[in-house]
């Protein structure tokens, strides 16, 4: 066994666990680690971050790219703090990330020593678990138990703090093959007899429906969920998470449900009397949140890998616990060839409700909708680009008029709704997929939460397009109070912006503008086709509102479809 | 309802406060919660008492299991169990009423654990109510001071039949 210190021991560790990308920033109680950091670079890549937050959601990207877990590597106290909102952001989309943070010697622990904090305490919540290495001898053994933890499962964020006296620390190096731990058990096939009670419910069923979300994408059920919708003949709708789950161009598929979901997944849903959920986890953005009015003629399979999720927000009647992918195998077993059961009526009247309300914009103006900047960027793209997207009216418009076509192409903050992830979160899809078009979508309000990783873009020569939407406002807080505070537009405009294209060639990116609609194509083509870093900064209208719409607590069957349908 | 959880855990530092911080981040109250090692110093013992719907103990329990260091809950409410708690109690002694004090905890089979000019101290183990009990007819003679553990509670090894069931 080689000796080494506990520095040497993370990045042997690393290597070990197939790691080649850290998105990080030094500091010092992890000096140590960037002390021999070189020896290894041409084993693991750092990407060097300008804020600890943009590293985390750079990690988070690259998860959700990748499918493998994103690591960070920063320092103690502010350093960590700063990736709380990283980590929560993960931990709501169950993204696996492994964050590692430097500590005050353990001797100091709990002194108030210079940028000490409670990582473990602070952290607590929003991790599946954390550590605090006590010894230099543990550490290989607490890292290889945070990335299993981290990637099995449910995935899930885990912190590992690293004190500096256990990094400066030396001892063998131990890298445990196996992990073994007494509390923690994931599961992966379903019950067989809970397998069973649901397929005699999908096979009675009149008007089944399948609700996919993000854990289809996470076990990579893609294939799988393909033949059974087809198998049983039943018509798939998705939450934001689970977009490029299904192909879009399936006639089966039936779009995004929820608060902006499309008419038909809505009334579907509404309508339907038995819904099979699949890695979703009922969240009231995707149910209306009123959870007495949803589905209200409806039996519910739920299929999920974390139990906790069953029966916490609806009472489910068959609930499965496993991988999605597993589950739908052991289905697929059960599940005859060809089923008896005539689907015309449901099918016809799910296609009846698409031709009545399609997702539609009127594009006539003098001033460009989002609606029709994302429809562009689709055709222009044709579904092939992983695109990013941030949080706020935009990223409605992503879900809705972006044709996703495979898993994995979908990147966005669904749960915790975190503005200025979506920027940072392309770089890291596009270290993790080289080989793609990645575009980061996003608002003026949201780029200005951490366009300062502009300067990590253009330092690691990426080949990355922004497309910043800039209405000049906190769109969706403005759509809100046009809605619902009588028009109150309390602080949601900006009153200075910055020059977007003279901000991104301040960094050495290259920046283009539209402001017509005329000019829309031509921009993007240039844009999207141009090598290196480039924003595009596209002037869209502030009037334009996210529809159909639930309002918050609203039925499923209750839409506002148009601005026709606002007092 | 009342619920009395077990769950047998890691014996590591900072577990507590996880599952303690479980029930302050969804703003439920704990009414008891002990915890000691077990034979094995590997793993404690944590015995916890609560109140929720049934919604929100399952809740809890699928929370609890879901806990890396969490290795196996159970809710003994519906189980035939053993409860109990000890108490201390410190009681002002006067002259006058030395003996009625005595005699008092006599009757719940108390242990005299300190004796002075001015106190008594007690020492009694049993169920919740017989703690409650014992505290409330000490109280007008003039508690000083009492330290109460909560409960701790094991299922019994025989399922006794509750009267009117049949096997």
């Amino acid at each position: 066994m080689a000796r080494m210190i506990g520095a040497e021991m993370f990045f042997e560790t690393l290597i070990h666990e197939g790691i080649d990308v850290v998105f990080g920033l030094p500091g010092g109680y992890v000096l140590k680690v960037y002390d021999v950091m070189p020896k290894y670079a041409d084993r693991i890549k750092h990407v060097l971050a300008r804020h600890e937050q943009g590293a985390t959601h750079m990690a988070d990207g690259y998860a959700r790219a990748s499918g493998k877990p994103g690591v960070v590597l920063c320092t103690s106290g502010p350093a960590a703090t700063n990736t709380v909102t990283g980590i929560a952001t993960a931990q709501m989309d169950s993204s696996p990330i492994v964050v590692f943070t430097g500590q005050v010697p353990l001797p100091y622990l709990g002194s108030d020593a210079f940028q000490e904090a409670d990582h473990i305490g602070i952290t607590r919540p929003c991790t599946k678990h954390n550590y605090l290495v006590r010894r230099t001898i543990d550490l290989p053994r607490a890292m290889k138990e945070a990335f299993y933890i981290a990637g099995t499962g449910r995935p899930s964020p885990v912190l590992v703090d690293m004190p500096k006296d256990v990094l400066l620390g030396e001892d063998e190096l131990v890298i445990p093959e196996s992990v073994s731990l007494r509390g923690y058990k994931p599961p992966k096939k379903g019950h067989p007899g809970q397998i069973k009670r649901a397929v005699e419910m999908m096979l009675a069923a009149k008007k089944p429906l399948i609700f996919g979300g993000g854990g289809l994408i996470w076990s990579e059920a893609t294939p799988e969920l393909i033949e059974f919708a087809h198998r049983l003949q039943v018509p798939v709708t998705s939450t934001l998470m689970g977009l490029g789950a299904y192909p879009p161009d399936d006639p089966l598929f039936i779009s995004m449900l929820g608060m902006h979901g499309s008419y038909a997944a809505n009334m579907a849903v509404h309508d339907s009397d038995l819904v099979i959920s699949i890695g979703a986890r009922f969240d009231d953005r995707a149910t209306g949140g009123n959870f007495e009015k949803f589905a209200p003629n409806a039996k519910i399979v739920h299929i999920d890998i974390d139990p906790a999720t069953i029966d916490k927000n609806i009472v489910v009647h068959c609930p499965i616990v496993g991988d999605a992918k597993e589950v739908l195998k052991q289905i697929l077993e059960l599940l005859p060839a060809k089923i008896k059961t005539d689907r015309k009526e449901w099918l016809g009247q799910i296609k009846e409700w698409q031709k009545k309300h399609p997702l539609t914009y009127n594009q006539n103006g003098d001033k460009i909708l989002t609606s029709y900047v994302i429809d562009t960027l689709s055709k222009i793209t044709d579904g092939e680009a992983i695109i990013v997207s941030d949080v706020g009216q935009h990223q409605m418009w992503v879900a809705q008029y972006y044709k996703f076509k495979y898993p994995r192409t979908h990147i966005t903050s669904g749960g915790l709704g975190t503005m200025g992830f979506g920027f940072p979160a392309a770089m890291g899809a596009k270290f993790a997929r080289p080989d793609k078009l990645v575009v980061s979508v996003c608002g003026d309000g949201s780029f200005q939460m951490n366009f300062q990783e502009l300067a990590t873009a253009v330092e690691n020569k990426m080949d990355l397009k922004i497309l910043l939407l800039n209405n000049g406002h906190h769109g969706m807080v403005r759509q809100w109070q046009t809605m619902f505070y009588d028009r109150n537009y309390s602080a949601s405009k900006f009153e200075v912006l910055p020059d977007f294209v003279k901000l991104a060639e301040s960094f050495g990116a290259k920046g283009l503008k539209a402001k017509r609609p005329e000019d829309l194509e031509a921009t993007l083509k240039e844009g999207l086709s141009t090598d290196g870093v480039v924003l595009m900064e596209i002037f869209v209208d502030c009037e334009e509102l996210v529809y159909p719409m639930i309002a918050p607590g609203g039925a499923m069957n209750e839409m506002i479809l148009g601005a026709s349908d606002v007092a | 309802m009342r619920h009395t959880i077990t769950l047998l855990v890691d014996n590591e530092s900072g577990v507590l406060s996880r599952i303690a911080g479980l029930f302050s981040a969804r703003g439920f109250n704990i009414e008891s919660l002990n915890v000691a090692e077990t034979l094995d110093p590997e793993t404690s013992r944590i015995t916890l008492v609560t109140s929720g719907d049934d919604f929100i103990i399952q809740q809890i329990i699928k929370r609890f299991n879901n806990m890396v260091n969490v290795i196996k809950v159970s809710d003994l409410s519906d189980e035939v169990r053993v409860e109990r708690e000890m108490v201390l109690v410190r009681v002002e002694a006067k002259e006058g009423n030395r003996a009625e004090i005595l005699r008092t905890a006599d009757i719940f089979r108390a242990k005299v654990v300190d004796v002075g000019l001015k106190s008594y101290t007690f020492e009694l183990t049993g169920d919740k109510d017989k703690i409650t009990a014992f505290i409330e007819l000490l109280q007008p003679m003039g508690i000083k001071e009492i330290a109460r553990t909560g409960t701790v509670a094991m299922k019994r090894e025989t399922k006794l039949q509750k009267r009117g069931e049949e096997k």
